[in-house]
């Protein structure tokens, strides 16, 4: 009697704690709420990531700054990198798929909801493990690449350094004497690296599983392959992506991990060990990686022109079919971020075509893109605005990116602020423009609340020329010469206006996040008033609620075109007649 | 792809924005050993070449990119939702434009790709028959040079014009990455892979080169120079740096001579005629010809009296994280005040 009363107690308690404000989410298998909670955290680490930018512009603002020391910027631009690619864009990804994929191929939930749950508590401790770093003073300060053996350590000198700085820096100092097994990173730098990621790995992999069951599986009835949304079909090639990149990159880590702690010398060149073999098992994930921050960009694109433009996607299958050719040729580039390292011509020549041809479907996507604005009926929405902003954006960082692929030019760019210039088009012109174009489309869907226009519009042009003004001159630093990755430079090189004119860029951008969550909030405040359809949209997920309820549809609907909720409201001209 | 000098000229004005903001900002003045490493200022054929392939590409983006964005603001304009719009045509695609627009970029793209690959076949191999080599030794966070003939520098590379240079490239700590912008491109430098490059100025003239790979605290203090003077300059130069140090003539340097050869100072620094270790052995620059170099330390500080005399005492407080320990007693070094001029003054004579 007495246990079953302890039973039937703990039970109770446990359904209260199930149903309390942060019990429900703590325990929630529910793909929105866990859409939620990625979006939430992504962008607490994107303020996070964007803080340690400032850092990094006011140390460069001007020449021979001492705001940062040396040992401080190291962390900080290592760490930007690192949280913005793998606790911002990747995560924030994810959200956004796991709130939307379900709705838009008309299912109820992800296909295994409690290892979509795992996989958001897994990035959150990835997370606290990279970000705790700080709290030792031993943040990750090798580069977001963390080239071998530049981290390397033996566990001798690990041992030795245990002790401190002072001498570990002996430690340091006497190996490199001897000739001996580098320790060029007696600190748990690279350590706190390795962990955190191969926590985030094991979350995205278990992710992008996820995603990939859950759309080849679970549609609604009618939603063939070639009615899905190219949001979902972006997320598709993303999370194969993932499936097939992040191995490489967890291989890698651990081989540096047994090296650093184990004694092997995979990476070690005086004991055989060679350090390109890391460069290559890092880019065979790193290019992948890089397609999978852009991807899901272009998928948000391809659902907010059509709408605001009145129109259906312009070349559906070409659309589709070029990012499912971006995912397979990714594999295949990896050695252009390695033409300095002396490789055979023939394999540079190689890696220069492979390039030169992955830029194909993305000027095809371009066009398309182009092509679905011209002749339709736009609405200057904010969400339209970042999403045009995205296509000018995403052009320049496609055009200087496919300049890199030109290798004897690369020889003299690679390394330069030129490159910080392309993977900031890419990655902020192109994933935060898209990323933006789609908050402000579903927020209200999320959230029931639509965000306040005019404040998109401001925060919209803060951002256009903040971001000109911060990347742009970064090419022309490049060409005059100026490395990436320092932490000061000399005072007249022909640098100086360029990096203050980019340090005050970088300050208008994150005027613009203020902006933002002055929106977020003050909409927040606010009654829940959007309809489920605000926008006259064209996918499922608009043909329920707004927020939608559990299990987000009534009644599954049965799809019979590319825009099902276009033929709820044109009956007398729906897609499906149309259609080929 | 050599482009004739008047289509050159004529590229560089093409992209008036890219044109107008160079023209403010890389100003060739290749006497002064603080001008900008403008790699469009190419004073080589290797960097000539290069910077030729950058005018062709500037060309066709700046073409794409005015095309693509003219089409577009075209459509955002005309095609504004207007109270009398009417609804646009739902149309789902055109085969025939996708699959122009497909070999459009591809036509363009190949074009450059045969630039890409000519150029990078033209560039591997030298053409003058005049050869010198140097192997320049990437170290955290400096630069040696060591020449055939039996020099030794550091952070400073001397070179004939119109002389292929091969060097070899070799670490035996981290990856660095050897790069002077108006001479050509960067070649890595790394562990355990005995790279090579080589490069050709034209014009005499002092050229900055920097390590490009981020290489630890230091990497932005890893800059070197390249100093290209005339043949028979260059004789001249390889004879005095091949003599043993100078013996110094004011009382003052005498003194640090004297002190120089028993103090800390040997157990790092090699000065050929004075110290006896083997220097292969030591980790510190070679000091025989200090005083005839611009530089101490991967350019953190200019070459002076003032400087050297800071460095020795706290090195650290200068470039945190280098080997060299302090010796300024006020930095809990050995060395007085006295020594440390002396120091000064036989370092700086050493010419």
């Amino acid at each position: 009697m007495a246990v079953g009363s302890v039973a039937t107690r703990s039970r109770s308690a446990r359904r209260s704690w199930t149903q309390s404000a942060i019990g429900s989410w703590v325990t929630t298998t529910d793909h929105k709420k866990i859409g939620v909670m990625y979006i939430y955290t992504a962008f607490f680490f994107f303020l996070f990531g964007g803080v340690l930018a400032l850092l990094i512009r006011t140390q460069l603002a001007v020449p021979n700054n001492t705001f940062l020391s040396p040992e401080a910027y190291d962390q900080v631009f290592t760490m930007h990198a690192t949280i913005m690619i793998f606790l911002f864009i990747m995560p924030i990804w994810t959200g956004f798929g796991n709130y939307l994929v379900p709705l838009m191929v008309g299912a109820r939930d992800m296909a295994f909801p409690r290892i979509n749950a795992l996989g958001y508590w897994l990035f959150l401790i990835g997370g606290i493990v990279l970000s705790a770093s700080f709290l030792f003073n031993s943040a990750p300060n090798a580069g977001w690449f963390s080239y071998a053996p530049l981290t390397e350590a033996t566990p001798t000198c690990l041992t030795q350094a245990a002790g401190s700085a002072q001498q570990a820096a002996q430690a340091a100092a006497s190996a490199a004497a001897a000739g001996g097994q580098g320790c060029f990173s007696p600190g748990s730098n690279p350590d706190f690296w390795i962990v955190g990621l191969s926590i985030l790995g094991i979350a995205s992999v278990t992710g992008a599983i996820n995603f990939v069951v859950t759309i080849l599986r679970m549609r609604a009835p009618g939603m063939t392959i070639n009615r899905m949304p190219l949001f979902t079909w972006m997320i598709m090639v993303m999370s194969f992506l993932l499936i097939f990149a992040m191995p490489s990159l967890t291989v890698a880590s651990f081989l540096l991990l047994f090296d650093r702690h184990l004694g092997t010398h995979f990476f070690q060149a005086s004991a055989g060990g060679d350090p390109l073999l890391w460069q290559h098992l890092f880019w065979s994930f790193g290019h992948p990686e890089v397609y999978i921050l852009i991807l899901p960009a272009f998928g948000i694109i391809s659902e907010v022109l059509p709408v605001f433009s009145g129109k259906p996607i312009f070349g559906y299958t070409f659309v589709a079919w070029s990012g499912v050719a971006i995912g397979f040729l990714s594999f295949t580039v990896w050695a252009h971020h390695m033409f300095a390292v002396g490789l055979p011509p023939l394999a540079q020549a190689f890696f220069a075509s492979s390039t030169t041809l992955i830029a194909i479907p993305t000027a095809v996507k371009i066009f398309n893109w182009v092509a679905t604005v011209y002749g339709g009926k736009i609405r200057f929405t904010a969400s339209m605005l970042f999403a045009l902003g995205f296509v000018a954006m995403f052009l320049i960082g496609g055009l200087n990116g496919a300049a890199l692929a030109v290798v004897p030019f690369d020889y003299q760019v690679t390394d330069t602020y030129f490159v910080v210039s392309h993977i900031h088009y890419v990655l902020f012109g192109g994933s935060v423009m898209a990323l933006m174009a789609g908050i402000y489309y579903w927020f209200p869907k999320m959230s029931g609340r639509l965000l306040n226009e005019r404040l998109g519009q401001v925060q919209f042009w803060l951002w256009m020329i903040g971001l000109n003004a911060a990347f742009f001159p970064m090419h022309i630093l490049g060409l005059l010469g100026m490395p990436r990755r320092q932490f000061t430079y000399p005072a007249n090189m022909g640098w100086d206006q360029l990096n203050l004119l980019s340090t005050l860029g970088a300050f208008t951008i994150a005027l613009g996040v203020i902006v933002f969550l002055v929106n977020f909030v003050w909409t927040m405040a606010k009654k829940r008033t959007a309809s489920s359809d605000p926008w006259d949209a064209f996918t499922l997920e608009w043909a329920t609620t707004s927020p939608p309820p559990v299990e987000n549809f009534l009644t599954i609907p049965v799809v019979r075109s590319r825009r099902p909720v276009y033929d709820l409201k044109h009956p007398e001209n729906p897609d499906w007649k149309t259609e080929h | 792809m050599r482009l004739k000098p008047t289509w050159r000229r004529a590229a560089s004005l093409l992209p008036l924005l890219f044109a107008l903001l160079l023209a403010g900002c890389g100003n060739t003045n290749i006497g002064d050993v603080n001008h900008t490493p403008n790699m469009l200022d190419p004073q080589g054929p290797i960097a000539l070449k290069e910077s030729d392939l950058f005018w062709i590409i500037l060309i066709i983006a700046t073409a794409v990119f005015i095309i693509v964005i003219a089409v577009l603001i075209y459509s955002i304009i005309r095609f504004r939702a207007r109270p009398d719009s009417p609804e646009p045509t739902q149309i789902h695609g055109n085969t025939k434009i996708e699959i122009a627009w497909t070999i459009a970029p591809s036509v363009v793209l190949v074009l450059v790709l045969i630039a890409t690959i000519t150029t990078m076949f033209q560039i591997q191999q030298p053409q003058s028959p005049n050869t010198i080599t140097v192997n320049a030794i990437g170290h955290q966070w400096w630069w040696e040079f060591q020449y055939d003939n039996g020099v030794v520098t550091a952070d400073e590379m001397w070179i004939p014009t119109g002389t292929v240079v091969h060097i070899n490239l070799k670490s035996n700590n981290v990856i660095h990455s050897f790069w002077v912008p108006q001479l050509g491109g960067k070649t890595d430098v790394i562990p355990g892979h005995d790279n090579a490059m080589w490069l050709q100025a034209d014009n005499v003239g002092w050229y900055r080169g920097a390590c490009a790979e981020f290489c630890g605290t230091q990497h932005a203090h890893m800059d070197f120079l390249v100093h290209a003077v005339s043949p028979a300059d260059y004789q001249t130069w390889v004879s005095q740096q091949q003599q043993t140090a100078a013996q110094p003539t004011d009382t003052l340097a005498q003194a640090g001579a004297k002190y120089f050869a028993s103090s800390p100072c040997i157990g790092c620094h090699a000065i050929n005629g004075v110290t006896t270790a083997d220097p292969s052995k030591l980790i510190g620059p070679n000091l025989t010809h200090f005083g005839s170099r611009q530089w101490i330390a991967g350019g953190v500080v200019d070459n002076k009296p003032a400087n050297l005399d800071a460095w020795i005492r706290d090195p650290q407080a200068i470039k945190s994280g280098v080997d060299m320990p302090a010796f300024g007693q006020a930095a809990g070094g050995s060395l007085t005040d006295d020594q440390i001029n002396e120091l000064v003054a036989y370092l700086e004579s050493l010419k």
